[in-house]
């Protein structure tokens, strides 16, 4: 096991991955001879030759839309978006080929791909470098989404997401790449995709959170450790969600608050929220309740404080919660 | 010991005042970053700024611009003042945008700035669609939107351009290749000589120009403008320049040649155009000492007004995302 920050897992991920499997090649803006403008991908070009690290131009839809073409052409491409916001001129591409072709072709296609960006708020950043897009992504048929919150998940979601036959858009909290450490196994290392990760057993209150609440939904717990016992359930993979573990936890507690980064409307706590009232109605003490982002553009960063959910609001949610 | 200054000397040393003030508004710029005043990143113009004078010495003030990630150069050319500009970065309430857009995010529509963008190549269908807009209101107003050699490679840059072509749009295309796109020559993004060799599969024109050449740049930009003027269309002007500074103040690794730097330091063209100045006797060393002073005083000036100025209100955050229910007519450009 070694210590690693979270971004230095996903760069542990890649050399283990790209010499795993010959077929797996990353591309993407200053992927290569930069190492990536946070250096995940540093050492890559080096290692195994600027065919299995491609510097791309600066072409968002290009990279994606090539990507499928190298799919089809039997590789296992891995797009690095620069930033959350920067993956919004490659929507198009996400949205019209990369989820529908497998179904259209009755399977007879398969794709293969990865894309991976930073993403979410808190770190001072201009406009434009904050957003937190998981809703898209999510919203689209065909398309599988995973978000890390520790240094080993960084790794293992990104292996899985190597691996898998679908297309899966991981998104790491560009928040915690360098100040979140964590164990992280040597070598190859997988968590395999649709598992919640229980992150603190507790019974009286469930907080659901992914990628940067969960370290805020911990610290709110910690907080709440005098008034009540808190259950706090790492979502992990957004889609395919693992509900089991979602509705064995309200099942415990009665009780749920979900943080979510993004702005409040349609965002994936609505999701969660929705399959809490069709599926745990008869187990909840009191209304879901969520924490969330606002419906502007996300803040230049004076005010991004107010923006993000922080601990006061969870708690202020979850002893609200604890009323019932 | 000043020299009389004749008409077209005052104009010339006008463009050199210009260049010194979009220096020392990057010097500034950069020192507040490191001060933490400013967050997030600052991508100096410093060794391109004869590509923006150039141009907007060839544009009216009723004329516009969009721009980039590194636009505050685009800013300072057009007539944008230093202090809201200083604040804006500074994220103050009391910027162009309140504080709200930030380093790249400028946008100021009295000034006929119609907005930077941190989204690379983000504004150059918009600019195309302004510029047709002007058209059909019958005024001769033409509109120049900025972007890189990195911008180039984005597909919306062929879509505007060739939109631009079937409406006749009056806009000019000014591709600043400054032959890097953070950590990518220009040899790893095209394999063609020139950008502005693209022009032709638009069917417009495209000129090649010395971007470190400000009276190059600015004459290469009033045919062009004149050109769109006279409602015959658009025109792609690719100036060949480069950031003898790192891609940003957040990005301070540089993969780039010590060579090809020096070399490029060597033709800074502030210096240059200072030396062709006083050679011609349009301005006295001593006279360009002066404006390099006076541009100075004007950015200390600026930041000490935008530092003393307050951050916007959380709680206004919410505001203007919706127009009020009052608000009926679109503003219209001037
Ligand atoms: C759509 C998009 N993709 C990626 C980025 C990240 N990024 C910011 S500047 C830049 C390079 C831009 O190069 P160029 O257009 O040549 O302009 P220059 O920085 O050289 O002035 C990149 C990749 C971005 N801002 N927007
Ligand atoms: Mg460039």
């Amino acid at each position: 096991m070694a210590e690693l920050t979270l971004l230095e897992a996903v760069n542990d991920c890649f050399h283990t991955e790209l010499e795993r499997d010959e077929s797996v090649i990353v591309m993407g803006e200053d992927v290569g001879r930069a190492g990536g403008v946070f250096r995940a991908t540093a050492g890559l070009r080096d290692r195994f030759g600027p065919d299995r690290c491609v510097d791309t131009p600066l072409a968002e839809a290009g990279i994606l839309g090539t990507a499928v073409g190298l799919c089809m052409a039997g590789w296992r491409p891995v797009c690095e978006m620069q930033y959350d916001a920067f993956s919004y001129p490659c929507l198009d591409q996400l949205i019209t080929h990369v989820g529908r072709y497998r179904w259209r072709t009755g399977g007879a296609m398969a794709f293969p791909l990865t894309i991976r960006m930073p993403y979410g708020g808190g770190v001072r950043a201009p406009e434009l470098h904050d957003d937190s897009p998981e809703t898209y992504y999510v919203h689209t048929p065909g398309v599988k989404v995973a978000i890390p919150s520790t240094a080993a998940d960084a790794k293992g979601l990104l292996a899985a997401a190597i691996r898998d036959p679908d297309p899966v858009v991981v998104l790491e909290p560009k928040l915690h790449y360098r100040t979140l450490r964590g164990h992280v196994p040597e070598g190859e290392y997988v968590v395999p995709l649709g598992r919640a990760r229980l992150a603190r057993e507790g019974s009286d209150l469930t907080i659901v959170a992914y990628g940067s609440m969960v370290p805020l939904a911990e610290r709110a717990a910690d907080e709440l450790a005098q008034e009540a016992s808190v259950e706090v359930l790492d979502v992990r993979t957004l889609k395919p969600l693992d509900e089991e573990a979602l509705l064995a936890s309200a099942g415990k507690t009665g009780r749920v608050v979900i943080v979510q980064e993004a702005p409040r409307t349609c965002g994936y706590a609505a999701e969660l929220a929705a399959i809490l009232a069709e599926k745990a109605m008869l187990d909840l003490r009191g209304p879901v309740l969520r924490v969330t982002g606002y419906d502007v553009p996300y803040p230049y960063w004076q005010i991004e404080d107010a923006y993000m959910p922080s601990v006061a609001r969870v708690l202020d949610a979850a002893r609200k919660l604890l009323e019932f | 010991m000043t020299s009389v200054e004749t008409g077209a000397s005052v104009a010339l040393t006008q463009l050199y005042l210009t260049m010194a003030r979009i220096r020392a508004f990057e010097a500034k710029a950069m020192d507040l970053f490191a001060e933490k005043y400013i967050r997030g990143s600052v991508h100096p113009y410093t060794g391109e700024e004869a590509v923006a004078v150039g141009v907007c010495a060839a544009l009216r003030p009723e004329d516009y611009i969009t721009s980039t990630h590194r636009g505050h150069g685009h800013c300072i050319a057009k007539g944008l003042e230093l202090r809201p500009m200083m604040a804006e970065i500074t994220g103050r309430a009391t910027g162009y945008c309140r504080g709200r857009g930030g380093s790249m995010h400028i946008t100021a529509m009295r000034h006929g700035m119609l907005g930077a963008d941190a989204i690379v190549a983000g504004s150059l269908a918009m600019a195309a669609g302004a510029a047709y807009g002007l058209q059909l209101q019958g005024k001769d107003a033409v509109v120049v939107a900025f972007f890189g050699d990195g911008g180039a490679q984005q597909g919306i840059f062929h879509e505007a351009a060739n939109l631009a072509a079937v409406l006749d749009a009056p806009v000019i295309f000014v591709c600043e290749n400054n032959q890097w796109a953070i950590s990518t020559p220009i040899s790893c993004a095209i394999r063609i000589e020139n950008i502005a060799d693209r022009a032709a599969g638009y069917g417009f024109p495209g000129e090649v120009v010395d971007g470190n050449d400000v009276l190059a740049v600015r004459d290469v930009a009033a045919r062009a403008v004149e050109r769109a003027r006279r409602g015959e269309g658009p025109t792609l002007i690719e100036a060949k320049t480069y950031r003898i500074t790192p891609h940003s103040a957040a990005t301070p690794t540089d993969n780039r040649a010590p060579d090809e730097l020096s070399y490029w330091r060597e033709r800074d063209p502030i210096v240059r155009f200072g030396r062709e100045l006083v050679e011609a006797g349009h301005a006295s060393p001593e006279r360009l000492e002066e404006l390099d002073r006076q541009a100075g005083e004007e950015v200390e000036d600026a930041a000490e007004w935008a530092l003393a100025s307050p951050y916007p209100d959380a709680a206004a955050a919410e505001e203007d995302v919706y127009a009020p229910a009052d608000w009926l007519t679109p503003g219209r450009l001037a």
